[in-house]
Parts: C-alpha cells; structure tokens; sequence
C-alpha cells in the first residue's frame, strides 16, 4: 500500500491541496485538503460525483485553473519538487512534457481549424523544437503506437473526419507525445461508446507499461476503476473520504458514502426486484456545506457526532476512511461497523 | 528515395481540403447577386486607381477660367466646376485617394482593435477592464465627431485624416475580436493546448486569431465604407485633403455653391461616394452570408 511501503518511490504526492473558487461574496472550496500519493508507474483512481472536486483536482496539479478560481494551500510535489513554487515558465515546461492531460470530450478538445498531424506536430515543436517534417515523422510513429490504422493517411485529416474513439486515440497520441512521467485522464471514456470505452482504456494500460508511466484517473464510474486502477481515492465535495487499494474498495468499502455507491451498481449476479438501492438526498450546495461531516445529511446512520468534521483516519492495512464510524468516538450502533461490510 | 516520396504523396490532399473549403466559400459567395457586383466594381475601382491617372483626358489640376462651370458634354463627360477643370478626370485622380484613405485606416484600426481586443478578452479581469473601458470611451462619441475633434487638433491633412478614422474604428474590432475570443476561449480544446505547455503567444496567434478573422473580415469590409464616408464628410467640411487636391467631398462642397447654375459639379463626385459605399457594403453583406456555414442558401 502507497504510505506503509518505502520502497514505492512516489511520482505524485498531494498534500493538504486546497483550491477554492472565490464569487462576490462567498469562497467556494472546490477542493478541501486533499491528500494522496500516486506511486511510480501505478494507476490511482479518483472517483466521485459531480463536484465532487475532482476535475479541480486535476486541474490544479498542472496548475490550470482560471480566474475566479485559486490554488489557495497544499502542497503538490511531482518527483520531489513542489510544483506550486514554480514559476509560469517552468511550469509551461512541464506541461504535456512531463505532466500530460487528455480530457473528456474527444469531439472538442481537437481544434477542428488543424489537421491531427499539426496538432500532434504542436506537442514536439513547443518541447523539442523539432521542425516539420521530424515531428510529422514522429507523430506518424505516435499515431501507429496508439492504434490509428493507415496514419500516414489519416494525419492529414481534420478531427471532423475521425470518429469519436478515433479523436480519443488522437488525444492520448498528443499527450503522450512528450513520453510523460504522468498521465491525467480526466473521465477519458465518458463521451465514448461502452465498446469503445473498453478499447481505449485497454490502450492506456498497455501504453502505460510499455511507457513506464503513471496514471491518474478520473472517473465516476466504478466499473472503470475496477478494471484499471491499483488505487483508489473517493472524494466527497472536496474532501477525500476514503482511500485504499482497488480490491479492498470493491471487498470492503467502509465509508457509508463509498458503500452507497457500490450499492447502486447493478450486479451480474443477482436479480434485483424492483429499483437500484440508491443514495438518497443531493450533494450539498457548495456555498453552503455542512459543517461536520460533508456526508451527514445523507448518511443513514449519521448521529450527532457527525456535526464535527471527521479526519481521515489510517488502520492497520492502511486503509483511510474519514468517518467517526471507525473510530474509537462513535457512540452509534456499534453493527454499522460490520453492516457495511455485509452490505457490500 | 523513399521520405521525398512520402511527402509528395502527402501535400496533395492538403491542397485538396484547403481548395475544397474556398470552393465551398466561393460557391455560397457566387450566389449571391449583389455581392458579386460589389466585388466587380470594388476591383474595378482598384484598377482605375491605379491605372486611370495615366488616361485622364485633362490634368486634374489645369485650371481653365474660359471653361467655367460647363455642362457635361463630349469634351468634358462630367462638366467643369468653377475654376474650369475637368471633373471627370479629377473623380478618376480622387479615386486613390478615397480608396487609399479608406483601406489604410481601416487596416491600421484592424491592427490595433485586433491586438487589443484579443488581449482584453483573452487575459480579462482588470486589464479586460480598462481597455474596454476605453473603448467604450471612444464609442461614445459618434464617430464623425471623433474624427473632426482628432483633425482639429492633430491638423488637416491626409494622414491625420487616417489616424482619426482609424482610431475611431479601432472600438468596433476590438469588441467584435473580444467577443470572439472569449467564445473561443472557454472552449476544451484551448486548455488542451494549455495543457500541453503551449505559451500564451502561441494560443492567441495560433489558436484564437484564426476563429476571429472572418466576422473581422465582414466589418472591416463595412469598415471601409464609413471610412470613405467620413473621409469626404470631413474634407466637405474643410478639414480634410487641402484644396487643390481632387477629393470628392472637397468637390462636393465646391459644388454647393452652383447646385442651382452647375448641378453636375456637385451631382458626379456625390455619385462617385455613394456608388463606391455601396459597393463596399453589398460586398461586406455577401461576405457575411458566404462566411456564415449556417446560411446554407
């Protein structure tokens, strides 16, 4: 597990990340102290509804939020050096060289006015100064490694012409272009077809190994996660609520929120009668959270205890849960402890 | 042998798309009458600018008080005004000078409006601000009073006459290029780029410029023609080309003063302005249709 082992030499450690949206009035904290580790050449999942914070998230580690939104604490420290104190230039540097992002929607995060080749072409001129016909050379090698048939054909066409999964390769070509220590994938197969889902999910992996990269992944879809990631991180309106490896999630989700969400996933196995178990309730307006923990309002067994924020706490297996249930506070009905794991 | 081989094979379908999208723009264009005909005389005027001070039948600037004020007739086709010159040929010699006046101020406000609106929209906040701010300023004023208060104070002459009309212009594009960018701006496939370490020269010049340009082509376009216009308004009042010089709102004001003996002194050069605004115009509302993809007509 990433914390209890040293011999994991960590590409990506966020501490304490804060990024807030400010409006007229009100602070909007997007994302709360978020804390993790993305060890070398493993797959870290985070997983949660919309604004959850997640995107905020990774939008921050390459320090791309915009105006009215701010990094305003934490620390994010890629292979060592906190990227927060660098400056605008360095960091330019960094991104799509070594910190790499594809996006969500293939259909418009290719400019439709440039051929794919010169999009591709743009990743090498910005890093390695290459000039037109060694980066047209390279991004023909670059489209044949993520899969694109005929690409000495297909370099010359528009993102119009390609179809979805296509432009989706396309993306992973211009963001791995660079030969990146990290890739975010921000819900990179949300837009696409469930067989093509697989698809591109399946060259990530492969191109992970054979790139010997890491990956961040952004999803909200647990079934992804399942498939892809080694690790998992579950956010709650900014907040981390628990934190494991893949298998222990899906075997022994502990927080009442993680648990809700495995819940409602329809089962291969068994009939269910009626209507999917859901969550109840909504996400709480964002300028106006709970004060204890995030989840209480929605939480079936939420006692008063709950009104005070929760920290995230660490077991024995390193599993990191913030919730008063697994604490030695929690004065509710001591089954709930194992009432989630049955559930399950 | 086999890399040059590659690249012929490659650049022909390039060449094919980008004839492929001037066939479509042409095609729309084409269609549509009364643009056509704007873009034949606009040529036209161009041509007889350049090339018609050679043929003119009189010198500009021959004065000849025996021919005062003469009806249009076989010698002289559009008449002469009170100091006996040639009308025709000084229309055919203020013909650059319109179309000079008119281009040139344009261009230079489409510089400037251009560079400031991409900057406003692009980086916003405060800097967004104060240049909107500033244009809104210069809006505020019509435009021909703007002009008239630039000329009064720089002094009449042709090339204040140009940046007075420039500067009043430069208001229209940057708001037209800051509209444009901000809808560009906020697009996914810009902060792609920006993930990918693009430089912020990099993205408005490559990325955000080229979306901007054909609305920018369809107001300059109109542009040209208030240009012209307020170009002749200010020399009609005195404070544009200096006498001598053949220019038609100059002639024009000449003209007043016989409208009742010698309507043709006044008739020809105001004939010469409207046709040539409104070739302009025609021509800027036909570029408009053929630019925009959803007029499918």
């Amino acid at each position: 597990m990433a914390n209890e082992s040293q011999n994991f030499d960590n590409i990506l450690e966020i501490k304490e990340l804060q990024t807030s949206f400010f409006t007229e009035d009100v602070e909007i904290k997007a994302v709360d102290g978020v804390t993790f580790d993305l060890p070398k050449g493993k797959t870290v999942g985070i997983v949660g509804e919309s604004g959850s914070g997640k995107s905020i998230t990774s939008l921050s580690i390459l320090r791309l939020i915009d105006r009215p939104g701010k990094i305003v604490g934490g620390e994010i420290i890629f292979k060592g050096e906190n990227l927060l104190d660098k400056s605008n230039e360095e960091m330019r540097k960094i991104r799509g060289n070594q910190i790499s992002m594809i996006f969500q929607e293939p259909m418009t995060s290719l400019n439709p006015t440039y051929t794919i080749g010169q999009q591709i072409g743009e990743a090498y001129k910005i890093h390695e100064g290459l000039n037109k016909a060694e980066a047209r050379k390279k991004s023909i090698d670059m489209l044949k490694l993520v899969g694109i048939p005929s690409p000495e054909k297909r370099i010359d066409q528009y993102p119009h012409e390609l179809s979805g999964g296509m432009r989706q390769r396309v993306m992973i070509a211009i963001a791995l272009a660079c030969n990146p220590d990290l890739l975010i994938a921000d819900e990179p197969t949300t837009a696409l077809d469930v067989t093509i889902q697989a698809q591109i999910l399946e060259l990530i992996k492969e191109l992970q190994e054979k790139l010997d990269m890491s990956v961040l992944l952004i999803t909200h879809d647990l079934g992804v996660v399942a498939e892809t990631c080694d690790y998992v991180a579950v956010m709650y309106c900014g907040k981390i609520v628990e934190y494991t490896d893949v298998k222990t999630l899906f075997s022994n989700p502990q927080h009442p929120y993680t648990v809700g969400l495995i819940n409602s996933l329809p089962s291969h196995e068994e009939d269910i009668e009626g209507d999917l178990p859901i969550i109840k309730g909504m996400v709480p307006n964002p300028t106006n959270l709970p004060s204890g923990c995030r989840f209480a309002p929605r939480c079936p067994y939420a006692t008063e205890l709950c009104n005070t924020l929760p920290e995230l706490v660490t077991d024995d297996n390193n599993h990191q849960t913030r919730c008063w249930i697994y604490t030695d506070e929690w004065n509710g009905s001591t089954e709930v402890k194992t009432y989630a794991e049955r559930n399950s | 042998m086999g890399q040059p081989a590659i690249n012929e094979q490659k650049s022909i379908p390039i060449k094919k798309k980008k004839s492929q999208r001037f066939k479509d723009f042409y095609k729309k264009f084409k269609k549509n009458k009364a643009a056509v005909i704007g873009a034949i005389l606009i040529f036209l005027f161009i041509l007889i600018s350049i090339i018609g001070p050679f043929f003119v039948p009189y010198d500009p600037g021959a004065v000849s008080p025996t021919n005062k004020l003469e009806p249009p007739s076989s010698d002289h086709w559009f008449g002469t005004d009170h100091h006996g010159r040639d009308i025709f040929s000084r229309i055919i010699k203020g013909m650059s000078y319109t179309l000079f006046v008119g281009f040139s101020s344009v261009f230079l406000g489409l510089i400037v409006g251009t560079l400031l609106g991409i900057i406003s929209g692009y980086y916003g906040g405060r800097t967004d601000s104060f240049i909107m701010r500033c244009m809104d300023v210069l809006l505020a004023f019509p435009g021909i009073l703007l002009a008239l208060a630039i000329v009064s104070v720089l002094g009449g002459s042709l090339r204040n006459v140009i940046i007075a009309i420039a500067v009043f212009s430069v208001p229209v594009f940057a708001r037209i290029v800051r509209g444009s960018t901000l809808a560009v701006r906020k697009l996914e496939y810009i902060d792609a780029i920006k993930a990918l370490g693009a430089s912020d020269s990099r993205i408005i010049f490559k990325h955000i410029l080229p979306n901007t340009i054909s609305p920018l082509i369809v107001q300059a376009t109109l542009t040209i023609a208030t240009a012209i216009l307020t170009a002749s308004g200010l020399s009609f009042l005195g404070l544009g080309a200096k006498p001598p010089t053949p220019e038609w709102g100059a002639m024009l004001s000449d003209g007043r003063n016989y409208l009742y003996q010698a309507p043709h002194v006044a008739f020809y050069p105001g004939m010469a302005i409207v046709i040539v605004v409104i070739a302009f115009n025609i021509l800027g509302d036909g570029l408009r249709d053929a630019f925009d993809p959803k007029s499918k007509k």
